[in-house]
């Protein structure tokens, strides 16, 4: 009975230091790894001039599409711009750029002012459209193929390391 | 006549009750979704942007006739399991949901053997 009862507190005591040890070494950050090599999501998003919508078929017969969402009041997407910029000179690359919860002339004084990246420009007026691929805020950045699979997420301003990271994935 | 009024006026009560019973109710919905971006809050007591947002988002698939279950595999499918305060029943949650019946059982087992010696 007392063997059975060592067992038994053994047990509890090896139970409850698991616990701990898998609930302080978890990372309950949010993060993207799980979105990775799933298929692009169906969307419809409005054009930025509201002439039409972009959705998924539209992006199937580019080599690579770069979905950047973003804003004028978004002070990161200020930082990533540069980047933006550098990686509209590459081949392959197409970037459709998703203006975020944001004013139209806000929206234009922003690309006039620091240059327009985007191949396509459309807008996502009250964010909906961006539930559909996981954002939670913004920048984000998307990069899928021509199959539509996603192939890697940004999560926060695109940096220099994450421009070799896409030329190096689109090359 | 009365019979068949009764019967009319039965099932016409029946539906409507099970017709409530089925509705989805947004407000539990939103409660046992997480904020990402605050601080363990949930989606209803938070009054963030993305809290607003996914409100809108659960709305919109109430509308086109989601359950409950299926619009919280929607956004476990989006966002991960993390945004779902209740666990679901899967292989990694299994421990989870079993162990409470296990030690139940064993407990039961170790208490009743163990004044049955006593006796």
């Amino acid at each position: 009975m007392q063997k059975t009862v060592k067992i038994i507190i053994l047990f509890i005591f090896v139970f409850v230091i698991g616990v701990f040890y898998i609930s302080l070494t978890r990372d309950t950050n949010y993060n993207t790894s799980n979105l990775i090599n799933k298929e692009t999501p169906d969307f419809k998003v409005l054009s930025f001039d509201e002439s039409g919508h972009f959705t998924k078929k539209d992006l199937k017969k580019n080599d690579f599409t770069l979905i950047n969402f973003w804003a004028s009041w978004c002070a990161p997407c200020k930082i990533e711009h540069p980047v933006l910029m550098k990686l509209s000179q590459a081949k392959n690359l197409v970037i459709l750029g998703i203006n975020f919860k944001d004013k139209n002339t806000q929206a234009k004084n922003f690309l006039n002012k620091l240059g327009n990246p985007y191949d396509l420009l459309a807008k996502d007026k009250i964010g909906k459209q961006s539930v559909r691929f996981g954002v939670y805020g913004i920048p984000e950045s998307i990069l899928i193929n021509n199959d539509l699979i996603i192939i890697q997420r940004f999560v926060g301003p695109l940096s220099i390391e994450d421009y070799k990271n896409i030329i190096g994935i689109i090359e | 006549m009365k019979f068949n009024l009764f019967l009319f006026l039965f099932i016409f009560f029946l539906k409507v009750s099970f017709a409530a019973e089925k509705a989805v109710d947004p407000n539990l919905i939103h409660k046992n979704l997480r904020c990402l971006v605050c601080q363990g809050q949930s989606i209803s007591d938070s009054n963030s942007d993305f809290a607003q947002t996914i409100k809108l988002v659960v709305k919109d698939l109430i509308d086109e006739g989601k359950t409950e279950e299926e619009i919280y595999s929607f956004m476990s499918d989006k966002y991960g399991e993390w945004i779902v305060f209740k666990p679901q029943l899967n292989i990694q949650n299994s421990l989870l949901w079993i162990l409470p019946y296990i030690v139940l059982i064993f407990g039961g087992f170790f208490i009743f053997t163990f004044f049955r010696k006593r006796q």
